[in-house]
């Protein structure tokens, strides 16, 4: 299993994404921004941070690197896609996501652990039963989903929703539980077929207990797995 | 030589102007033969600035013990290095950016980042770690919520940007700092020892090049015209001398100068921080005993007709000046253009020692390039003892009425955790990304942030760590200079130890008034003394710092502040420590000894409004003792949580312990002393730990070889903090007064 991790320039969660699949005994490399060959990688991930210093708007200005025509390619033919954070950004203005991703309601770049709440989803790139509680941290400005009435349906009836905020205990609280105002708690969503997975919360800084936490393994494992038994 | 472009009446005028005194305006004269240009006035004036010459300070300075076991670059280059074990060296440096934060609080503080963060890079290290000392006036001023925000918001949005963690840190704030603010900014940096560069210019026909941003005139001046003049009415008006940053350039500038450096491309490699240009090739070329020659026509502006000077002392960000080999140039620009920066020759190396600036044909500043860098006049400033002192010494806490029944000392308690100065800081480091490269162990909200050593994008990671903590009481240093430098260094070696490190060595960052003040004086030299005997009786050198002088307002000096960061190392990372209470039953221990020691205390000022009186003595020797028995103790894996005594005594250091662990205490402080020297007293050399009950008795053993007291004064459980006889709080009491604090200050709200 072999995961390329793609370098855009502002990107600095990619070594991060790196560490977390190497600890977990898997392989990791990196992808240039202006490369536009994936051959040998089973997953691509876009990691977290600033692309293009995050000008016009966070993830605008990368969506038009060379890398990404070939990831909607991927994308397209079924392959595996993770965007955490900027990364979701990303992929919602390269429209492999619905929605966008706004300021924070509360004005303030936000890094702390987060409650997430496993939904029933389509989603390839998780295997945990729905209702599963994890604590993974969020750490972002632009983290507030929001997308129309129907889309949210849609996302709702296709089962696109993978992850909510909550509380500890899993419930929501009264007013949401989102650090962003997130419109519906959403986290995190993936696209129909479920193998395009965006979501704000930062899984690889929970998979070496040392630094954090073991909370974001599934996220990784998960997919080896799926991709091991297809074959 | 130089087209004349000043007449020998208008030159001086121009001299006083830019900050020269009338005789170093003569030295100037002498060095050059005749009158000085224009640019050449801009040069030495900013070279020979306060902020850039270290003219009032470095024969003080001098009294600092700098080497040692670890040492592998003293003061003297852009950050100080360590080796911290298998090979790896960390390379640090604290610096101070507090007058362009009073005036423009986010671009100051960020510019504050990226300037230490490039100093880090310099040297041929990684940032890993970014930590920072802020000072305001209080927070019923708006103008204070202002430029907290501000700079908080600002360090912030710069570090998170690069990628470098923020993670620790510490603010305070009182009257003294309310017309000048203190912004010291920490960086740290990680490499292999063999990786270590030094900011030297060298070989004859080298090519000098400019790398990053295109320059400005922004931050024109911003040495001599900020960092070193005092702040009056005019202040708003130095708003253009301030520089605005971009951490996205800072961030490609970052990975380009590490590849540069890891493929030996470079010959030296130096940053542009204050003095722009002039600086950082001064510098290089001094350390190198050779000259430069550089034409400005070639420098990328972003503004139209700038002048030769301008060019010269600008300031703007992102830019990093290096020196080239020709045949490597081609291969220069080619890691440069990948990662979108200029990278453009404007000039070369000669043999001549001159530095020489031309504008296209003609030569518009000639001099001894060493004497811009070296040859600033090094003053003995007169130093007298303030006249304050004997005052606010005089004062007897004992003269007070006390609280004494449980009720009063356990509203005073909810009053201290709820002071601005002691209350929890979550709502500043949830701002920062303090977890970015994987490496952070210990997060911000115990007493020292913890790294594990390692590089994690190339798959090095060691079982090694490092421990980082900035600490400075401010008020005791303005009641004893001498003793507060001492509880400044000491308060960070226990941060440290309590987390698991030993202190290897310290950076700081020296914020006085004006030193030509002779009171003002005295108070620094008595620092610098309190400082350097510290370190040496704990055999720890300091390998790099930053003096900050003239932060004062309107005549208004503020407390001395002489902040200490201080790197200890980890030999094993996975044992470390944290400050939170885990298990109910564990035995609470304290270690050292509690004596009534209220002067310049939390308590006196939250319930008196008193700064004053003398501040808690430190035994120098029982506090290497202390340090030295954490480590070991925290070594053997028997201590749960370890926590030291600071503001707010034993009784804010036992809540916050609680706070942290989600579980109360119960405890018994004896009847030796009344309740409120037991909780509230600031006695230095203590520390609150726990263990298994079962391990009490090896723990004592061990105290006692390190001949630090070691009492057993209650147990971890409930869900109430109980001291016996003198207070007995709800956990949910204590969190309501300790959390929610600095947010509602900042909304206005008390």
């Amino acid at each position: 299993m072999r995961f390329g991790v793609v370098r855009f320039p502002g990107s600095n969660c990619e070594q991060d994404v790196v560490h977390a699949v190497r600890y977990l005994g898997m392989e990791a490399g990196y992808i240039w921004h202006g490369d536009t060959d994936l051959v040998g990688y089973d997953a691509i991930v876009l990691p977290g941070g600033f692309s293009y210093g995050d000008y016009i708007r966070c993830g605008a200005v990368a969506r038009f690197s060379p890398v990404m025509a070939e990831v909607v390619r991927f994308a397209e033919r079924g392959g595996p896609v993770i965007g955490i954070c900027n990364g979701f950004q990303i992929l919602t203005e390269a429209h492999l996501l619905p929605g966008a991703l706004l300021r924070n309601t509360g004005l303030k770049f936000v890094c702390k652990p987060a409650s997430l709440r496993v939904e029933e989803s389509v989603c390839q790139w998780l295997d945990l039963p729905a209702g599963t509680v994890v604590s993974v941290p969020v750490n972002h400005n632009e983290g507030n989903y929001i997308c129309d009435e129907d889309t949210l349906e849609r996302l709702r009836g296709n089962g696109q929703v993978v992850l909510r905020y909550c509380e500890p205990d899993g419930t929501t609280a009264e007013g949401g539980s989102a650090p962003n105002g997130a419109f519906d708690d959403i986290a995190g969503i993936c696209n129909e077929r479920g193998n395009v997975f965006g979501l704000m919360p930062h899984p690889e800084r929970v998979v070496d207990p040392l630094s954090g936490g073991t909370d974001g393994q599934a996220f990784f494992t998960a997919i080896a797995q799926r991709i091991a038994s297809v074959g | 030589m130089p087209i004349p472009d000043l007449s020998a009446e208008l030159a001086p005028q121009l001299a006083v102007e830019l900050g020269l005194k009338p005789d170093e305006y003569e030295k100037v004269v002498d060095i050059l033969g005749r009158t000085p240009t224009i640019t050449e006035l801009y040069m030495y004036s900013l070279m020979w600035s306060e902020h850039c010459s270290y003219k009032h300070s470095k024969k003080t300075l001098g009294l600092f013990p700098t080497t040692g076991a670890h040492v592998l670059q003293g003061p003297g280059e852009n950050a100080g290095v360590i080796g911290v074990g298998d090979g790896w060296a960390v390379a640090f440096k604290m610096e101070s950016h507090n007058h362009p934060s009073a005036i423009e609080p986010y671009q100051g503080a960020a510019t504050g980042v990226g300037g230490i963060i490039r100093d880090i890079f310099t040297m041929g290290a990684r940032p890993i770690a970014s930590l920072n000392s802020l000072r305001f006036g209080t927070l019923d001023n708006p103008r204070q919520r202002y430029l907290f925000e501000g700079a908080v918001a600002g360090i912030g949005g710069y570090g998170n940007c690069l990628g470098v963690p923020t993670v620790g840190g510490e603010v305070y704030f009182e009257e003294a700092y309310e017309g000048n603010c203190l912004i010291n900014a920490m960086a740290v940096g990680l490499m292999r020892e063999e990786k270590l560069t030094r900011a030297v210019a060298a070989g004859p026909g080298n090519l000098v090049v400019l790398i990053g941003s295109t320059t400005g005139r922004d931050g024109i001046g911003g040495a001599s015209t900020l960092a070193s003049q005092e702040f009056d009415e005019r202040a708003e008006d130095k708003r253009p001398s301030v520089q605005v940053g971009d951490p996205f350039e800072e961030k490609l500038l970052i990975e380009a100068c590490l590849e540069l450096l890891d493929k030996s491309l470079l010959v030296g490699l130096g940053d542009l921080g204050a003095a722009g240009l002039t600086s950082s090739a001064s510098e290089m070329a001094s350390r190198g005993g050779v000259g430069l020659d550089i034409d400005v026509t070639m420098i990328p502006a972003r503004e139209e007709a700038m002048k030769p000077f301008e060019y010269m002392v600008s300031e703007s960000q992102e830019r990093m000046l290096a020196v080239v080999t020709p045949e490597n140039l081609e291969a220069v620009h080619e890691v440069c253009g990948r990662w979108g920066l200029r990278s453009t020759v404007i000039g070369e190396v000669t043999d001549t020692g001159r530095f020489v600036v031309r504008e296209g044909e003609n030569v518009v500043a000639d001099m001894p390039a060493a004497t811009l860098a070296h040859d600033a006049p090094v003053y003995n400033p007169a130093k007298e003892r303030p006249a304050y002192l004997d005052e606010v010494q005089a004062f007897d806490p004992g003269t007070l009425e006390h609280p004494a029944t449980q009720e009063q000392l356990g509203d005073t308690l909810l009053r201290v955790l709820a002071s601005p100065n002691v209350c929890s800081r979550h709502w500043i480091w949830e701002q920062y990304d303090h977890q970015v490269m994987l490496n952070t162990v210990v997060v911000p909200g115990s007493d020292a942030a913890v790294l594990r050593i390692g590089d994690t994008g190339r798959g090095e990671v060691t079982g090694r760590g490092i421990a980082v903590s900035t600490d400075c009481n401010g008020r005791y240093c303005y009641l004893d200079p001498y003793t507060g430098a001492q509880i400044a260094f000491a308060e960070a070696a226990r941060n440290v130890a309590c987390s698991g490190g030993r202190a290897a060595a310290i950076t700081d960052c020296l914020n006085f008034g004006n030193p030509e003040k002779p009171e003002v004086f005295w108070t620094f030299y008595e620092s610098v003394r309190g400082l350097s005997d510290a370190c040496t009786a704990f055999g720890v050198p300091v390998i790099s710092g930053n003096v900050s002088f003239y932060n004062e307002s309107f005549g208004q000096p503020i407390y001395p502040t002489p902040t200490v960061g201080l790197v200890g190392i980890l030999e094993d990372v996975s044992r470390h420590c944290t400050m939170d209470f885990k298990h109910e039953g564990d035995a609470v221990v304290l270690l050292g000894r509690t004596t009534h020691e209220l002067g310049g205390s939390e308590y006196l000022k939250v319930e008196h409004d008193l700064v004053a009186g003398r501040p808690p003595k430190v035994e120098l020797v029982s506090e290497r003792l202390l340090c030295e028995l954490l480590v070991t103790a925290i070594g053997t894996g028997i201590v749960r949580s370890a926590h030291d005594c600071s503001e707010g005594g034993l009784g804010v250091a036992l809540a916050e312990c609680c706070i942290a662990g989600g579980v109360g205490a119960a405890v018994d402080l004896g009847d030796t002393l009344p309740g409120v020297a037991a909780l509230f007293s600031e006695s230095q050399g203590r520390a609150v730990i726990t263990v298994a009950a079962d391990h009490f008795e090896a723990l004592k053993m061990l105290a006692a070889t390190h001949a630090t007291p070691c009492t057993k004064i209650g147990t971890v459980g409930g869900d109430r903090l109980r001291v016996e006889g003198m207070l007995d709080i709800p956990l949910a009491e204590l969190r309501e007064a300790y959390l929610p604090t600095l947010e509602r200050l900042v909304h206005g709200e008390r």
